[in-house]
């Protein structure tokens, strides 16, 4: 058995509010073992980006904090470390890219600066030896001509490229993991395959692990190996991807994947029909009650689900699903 | 024989560009550059194509609420390029858009049915009391409670602003509704809401809609005929099932492909076709085919003859150079 690179248990993070305390993420635990890609799926709201944000280190100060559970990682426990070793751990292990690569770089200097600065704080290379890897990255990540590239501003540069540079940088340090939060929603989809196919080919050569945030069932088909189907800072619905997909035994995992149109190999002139979630992601203030948080939008509910928590239970081949009526609806 | 309501000949719609010297020739953006398509009564038009491709543009264009330098558009017998300001305005009510946006294209300051009244206002003269009543028609048509009519933007949800959003475009009971990616904004889950929304209108009242959309699994739902748009131009043009199963222009083909799927089967059979770099810069478009740099089987026809949009078959209309009679993709032999 290998054990897990990163291992999370019981975390709860907690935001502070106009209205008071609210866990944002509650009792969330999970394993990401090396070279594993996993998936956070769920709508917005979900807490998904928040567990990411957590586990780097980069909750918004003041606001939001850890306030119990662990993040184990090799070892440690990132929610104790300190401030200086997160920030070595912070690129150099564990990155991130986030979704907008539109202002996720900074328009005033180079992508060639913005690479080697990354190389130049965490690896202490010179200024040289930093240009010429960055340009090896540049070249790695498939941007053609990275020699003169490699000077050019980041307005220069399309959303699929600028994407690529923050790759680039991500990897820098080649990182243990990568998380990935919603990496090409706003990208068209012609480039998310061109991205999705690199980092599916950087995973390969570098053996990094990739937890990729998305709201988009088919991008997890085609990334990931494993789910977790996030609702209301909970785990809804946990399992092999197409296992989950074929056999979903959460009603929001079903709402999702059946909510929206999909591509289908021979399309016929039968329509599907598109199963509709009412109604929205509950607020902050009834998360961490103890009821499951989706009956007020769930078709099978039943009185004992307005009143306890739904445990999360072992259903078959490594899949787990938080729902007291799983399978019987 | 079907009931044409829309008919868009070789339209073509520019945006001048800023001149480095003042005696230079003027030069221009072409965004949308000599498309033609046509709509039938009751049926829906996807135009697809992926940010920069000129659907909005040619959307808008349709509606007139940017100005075409050349073609023809003619909606029930008239044309709308011709006719003068206050005629536009009356057959504006013919016409109507639902945004993207329903965050942004709602007025924060107006309570809901003032908001889905002002179409009325404006474009038609019926009493307040005609108008009330066609309101609290419109808010249960769209599934929502009369008592929210009272409500402002901020008090709903997206999915229920985007009703609030269609309900307005129902109002003035047009023949023509022009629907600019109207679920891309909203969270997934709720997408589903507003898709089957648009939907059952359409079966109930016959409505005609001109959807524009990136996302191709929304566009087999949602259409009858599809025109997919790259740089401009129209490059195929075909009904939903043809296009999707037999996809005639290699850009199609690696759109289509690029789809991430949940269905492991289509996973398998689909060889992904890469198409590499960025379309090219649309100031200074090339010459021959505008997808050949980006083209895995381009040939040297392609960057010297621009490919004109020709009937393969049945209606199914591809502009590529490489598309033979038999109405085969050029992309087999390449796989």
């Amino acid at each position: 058995m290998i054990d897990p690179l990163l291992s999370v248990r019981n975390l709860r993070i907690e935001l502070t509010t106009r209205d008071g305390v609210a866990p944002v993420i509650d009792d969330f635990s999970f394993d990401l073992f090396p070279g594993e890609a996993i998936s956070f799926v769920g709508e917005s709201g979900c807490g998904k980006s928040m567990t990411a944000l957590g586990i780097m280190g980069l909750l918004p100060e003041g606001v939001g904090k850890i306030a119990s559970g662990s993040i184990s990682f090799s070892g440690e426990d990132l929610s104790t470390v300190s401030d200086k070793r997160m920030r070595s751990i912070r690129g150099n292990e564990i990155s991130m890219i986030f979704q907008e690569p539109m202002t996720s770089l900074n328009p005033i200097y180079t992508i060639g600066e913005q690479i080697a600065e990354v190389l130049r704080a965490h690896q202490g290379l010179s200024q040289k030896a930093a240009w010429v890897k960055a340009i090896e990255l540049l070249d790695a990540v498939r941007i053609p001509n990275p020699q003169s590239r490699i000077s050019d501003y980041p307005f220069q540069m399309s959303g699929g490229q600028r994407q690529r540079v923050m790759i680039a940088i991500a990897l820098a340090c080649e990182p243990k993991i990568l998380i990935a939060d919603e990496p090409t929603t706003a990208l068209d989809v012609t480039v998310q395959a061109q991205i999705f196919d690199l980092l599916n080919d950087l995973r390969k050569k570098t053996g990094t692990a990739i937890i990729l945030i998305t709201h988009d069932m088919g991008a997890v088909a085609e990334m990931a190996e494993r789910m977790i189907v996030m609702y209301a800072g909970r785990k809804a619905e946990e399992g092999p991807v197409q296992q989950v997909i074929d056999n979903a035994r959460h009603p929001y995992t079903q709402g999702l994947i059946s909510c929206v149109p999909h591509v289908q190999e021979i399309l016929t002139s039968e329509r599907q029909t598109l199963q509709e979630v009412p109604g929205i992601v509950p607020s902050l203030r009834d998360f961490g009650k103890d009821k499951c948080l989706f009956a007020s939008r769930c078709n099978s509910v039943s009185e004992k689900c307005k009143n306890e928590r739904p445990p999360e239970i072992d259903c078959s081949n490594s899949q787990r699903a938080a729902c007291w009526h799983m399978g019987g609806f | 024989m079907p009931d044409q309501l829309l008919k868009v000949e070789n339209l073509g719609v520019r945006f001048p560009l800023k001149n480095r010297s003042i005696f230079g020739k003027k030069s221009y953006l072409y965004a949308v550059d000599n498309i033609s398509f046509e709509i039938n009564r009751g049926e829906t038009l996807a135009i697809v194509g992926e940010s920069g491709s000129g659907k909005t543009t040619a959307a808008l264009a349709a509606a007139r609420l940017v100005d075409a330098y050349t073609g023809k558009i003619t909606l029930e017998n008239i044309n709308l390029l011709e006719i003068k300001k206050e005629t536009l305005r009356k057959a504006r009510n013919k016409i109507q858009f639902i945004f993207q946006d329903p965050y942004s294209s709602l007025n924060p300051r107006l309570r809901a049915e003032e908001i889905v009244k002002e179409p009325l206002n404006s474009l038609t003269k019926f009493s307040a009391s005609k108008k009330q009543k066609l309101v609290n028609e419109l808010f249960e048509a769209v599934g929502l409670r009369p008592e929210q009519q009272r409500l402002f933007p901020h008090q709903f949800s997206g999915g229920q602003r985007q009703r609030i959003g269609v309900a307005r475009a129902l109002a003035t009971q047009p023949d023509l509704i022009i629907c600019d990616e109207p679920v891309s904004a909203l969270d997934v889950a709720v997408q589903a809401q507003i898709l089957n929304l648009l939907r059952k209108l359409q079966e109930e009242y016959g409505l005609t809609y001109l959807f524009i959309s990136h996302d191709l699994g929304v566009v087999q739902h949602m259409s009858d005929q599809i025109a997919v748009m790259y740089m401009g131009k129209i490059v195929e043009y075909a009904d939903r099932l043809s296009l999707f199963n037999n996809p005639l222009h290699p850009y199609t083909a690696a759109l289509l492909s690029a789809i991430p799927s949940i269905d492991q089967k289509r996973r398998e059979k689909t060889k992904r076709i890469l198409i590499p770099g960025d379309p090219p810069d649309p100031i200074n478009p090339p010459i021959g085919c505008r997808f050949a740099n980006r083209c895995p089987v381009a040939r040297e026809i392609c960057y010297q003859k621009e490919p004109q949009l020709n009937e393969i078959k049945n209606g199914h209309k591809v502009a590529c150079h490489l598309v033979d009679k038999k109405a085969k993709s050029p992309l087999e032999n390449f796989k």
